[in-house]
């Protein structure tokens, strides 16, 4: 996994409450699309026309945040799905943060798994952030998200602090592979399935 | 120790490692992977230089990318073909019990798990699929996933989760004719929202609960993800030994009697403490039907469409707004009367025996409205023998609606199955999402009994009118 330290970027708000994952990344797309090249999925019922021309009133097709990286939301951003191309998709289109008052809980834990960081904060912290976020013509100003220092520096310097859970915080900081991580105590895993095999044997019994 | 409740109970019984902050590393008894993951998880894993860890402890369903149609095999849905012969290959080669698309015991993964007897009560299962809550209405704690827990879960048979805030849901009373579990979970969401639920495991209580068999609350545990609520539980009790007793993968003989005492073990003590807890009146709750393009957006089928400017805050009205010119309604009109295009009967949340049988009671001895396209997809090859074998699928032909092969179907319209843009569907399942049945495609949830009561009247209608 590619660590996450510091970013600086363009923050693009889309505070429309409940984006699920099907508007992430549409089903057919998850199944016949490769993870990297997701981009062009992502927000695909939004920001297409029916005749899959580019829908100009849709925000990332906005030459000022045509490039963005960090995502503004809503509450329960990432609701519905388990579907983790939904962070690939984001990850596919640029985004490698999302900030927003609360999140779908499998969305949630699937963006560590992916580098992306998403980042809790109340609404009207994140109503301000996207006044700062509002673009000059073609142009919208960069943000810089630190998670070393648990902090958004916002375009007129103001300082933002927000908290991830420390394991969560290190994984990303070093882009630790769960796998191994756990992997190494594997005895403890054995350790277990031989106790609980006396206490559940049913379990087991397959 | 003090008062603990289920949830409690299996977590700190399936705890291998506690890592501050309420994380923990997790035992994982049942893990049920379908087409859609099965054969990209697996390869994955074997690249990365890892192996399945537990084999005997995963089993594999195709379901997503399944066609309904009668007669269907893996290459009926072409776009399906490469991922279920990818499945049938990597799960053999895993040595993962895995059933073929035509297989006896072949479903929709949340209806084999109970149905199987699989899921078990205090079990932990895991599926990469958000609705494994499914499977707490048989007392297990499940929760869906994405593709790299997946495969986490195969390499190591843990998952790293962090501790929940814990919520009971007490559904009191005698709900009314023609009200089902399916319209009681959906009021709960319209009363508590789409994120009412979000980072807490729920149990459902209450004298409503208690009387509701399996089946029903299946279908209650299957919508808690769709109010947030990643895990959803209802306590153990006769009801459900009743239901495991003799199924395939219940235990036998002195297992039995182990296991069932240590499930009588697993219910809420009295004075087990939550963070939130919600009441609902059943008695007042009418069959339900959704308006928009979230699950909260839900009204009773004698209500009006409602005015966004009925919105509680101005990002409330715009998403309302949205929704209702997604949807093509007109606010103020009743939602009774609003004209259909189809009408889909299945999904991991109703398509089970009992579900089909409350559709046909509605279905019998009437005709699916000129027009309108009616499919009933059975959750699993069990149901739709048990349902042929009490002559129910002659009911649905004989009223002119299809009647097809298990799987996820038009749920998720990954399968080949869905509508065309702008069709307007009743359907059984759990997402009105924009585009969840094709792009375009307008979605109401409701009961099964209010889908076929729309599917004869060709329009959205109160099915307690229909009933004597």
């Amino acid at each position: 996994m590619e660590p996450f330290v510091r970013l600086t970027g363009v923050a693009a708000p889309i505070l429309t409450g409940n984006v699920n994952t099907d508007v992430l990344v549409r089903v057919e797309a998850m199944i016949n699309v490769p993870k990297g090249k997701l981009g062009p999925y992502c927000f695909e019922v939004w920001r297409y026309l029916p005749d899959r021309s580019d829908n100009p009133d849709f925000i990332l097709n906005q030459p000022a945040y045509r490039n963005a990286k960090i995502l503004l939301a809503g509450v329960n951003f990432g609701c519905g799905s388990s579907r983790e191309p939904a962070v690939w998709a984001l990850w596919d289109m640029g985004f490698r943060c999302v900030i927003a008052p609360s999140f779908g809980d499998i969305f949630f834990n699937n963006c560590f798994q992916s580098g992306m960081l998403p980042i809790v904060l109340p609404a009207d912290v994140i109503v301000s952030l996207a006044e700062d976020a509002k673009a000059f013509g073609d142009v919208a100003p960069d943000f810089t998200v630190d998670l070393e220092r648990q902090v958004i520096i916002a375009p007129s310097g103001r300082q933002t602090p927000f908290k991830v859970d420390e394991l969560k915080r290190h994984a990303l900081l070093e882009g630790l592979d769960d796998i191994g991580v756990t992997l190494a105590i594997a005895q403890r895993i054995t350790d277990f399935q031989t106790a609980d095999r006396n206490a559940r044997p049913w379990v087991y019994n397959v | 120790m003090g008062a603990s409740s289920l949830f409690e109970k299996i977590w700190s019984s399936h705890v291998i490692n506690e890592l501050g902050d309420g994380f923990a590393l997790l035992h994982v008894d049942r893990h049920i992977l379908h087409d859609l993951n099965a054969m990209k998880s697996l390869v994955e894993l074997r690249e990365r230089g890892y192996a399945v860890r537990n084999p005997e402890l995963t089993i594999a369903t195709p379901d997503h990318g399944v066609s309904s149609l009668p007669g269907r095999d893996i290459n009926t849905n072409a776009a399906g073909t490469a991922l279920l012969r990818g499945y049938l290959e990597e799960t053999k080669r895993a040595g993962i019990r895995a059933f073929d698309v035509n297989e006896d015991g072949q479903g929709i993964v949340h209806v084999i798990g109970p149905e199987l007897g699989l899921t078990q009560p205090g079990h932990l299962i895991v599926c990469g699929d958000s609705h494994t809550c499914t499977h707490g209405g048989l007392a297990a704690l499940g929760f869906g996933m994405g593709r790299s827990e997946v495969i986490h879960v195969l390499a190591t048979q843990t998952i790293y989760q962090k501790k929940p805030k814990q919520m009971r849901i007490n559904f009191e009373g005698v709900a009314g004719h023609g009200v089902t579990p399916k319209d009681l979970i959906l009021y709960l969401i319209g009363q508590i929202g789409a994120d009412g639920g979000n980072g807490h495991a729920v149990e459902y209580a209450g004298s409503a609960i208690r009387a509701m068999p399996v089946e029903g609350r299946l279908t209650i545990c299957n919508l808690s993800i769709e109010f947030g609520a990643k895990v959803g539980m209802i306590g153990p009790d006769d009801v459900a030994y009743q239901y495991l007793a003799g199924r395939q993968m219940s235990p036998k003989g002195a297992d039995w009697d182990r296991a069932l005492a240590y499930w009588k073990s697993l219910t809420t003590d009295d004075g087990a403490s939550f963070d939130h807890e919600v009441s609902i009146d059943v008695a007042k709750v009418a069959p339900q039907i959704t308006w928009g393009t979230s699950p909260q957006q839900v009204i009773s089928v004698e209500d009006a469409i409602p005015d966004p400017s009925s919105g509680a805050n101005a990002a409330d009205t715009t998403a309302m707004r949205e929704a209702l010119d997604y949807m093509g309604l007109t606010p103020g009109r009743p939602i009774a009367g609003t004209a259909i295009d189809a009408v889909f009967i299945g999904s991991c949340t109703n398509s089970r025996l009992s579900d089909l049988r409350e559709a046909a009671a509605v279905a019998r001895g009437r005709k699916v409205k000129e027009g309108v396209q009616a499919w009933v997809v059975p959750g699993s090859q069990q149901v739709k023998q048990a349902a042929e074998a009490e002559g129910l699928h002659g009911v649905f032909r004989q009223a002119g609606f299809e009647w097809r092969e298990p799987g996820c179907s038009m749920c998720l319209a990954a399968n080949g199955d869905l509508l065309a843009r702008g069709q307007r569907a009743v359907s059984t399942t759990n997402r009105n999402f924009e585009g969840r049945q094709g792009p375009g495609v307008r979605t109401h949830l409701a009961s099964p009994a209010m889908a076929a009561a729309a599917a004869v009247s060709g329009a959205i209608v109160d099915v307690r009118k229909m009933m004597v």
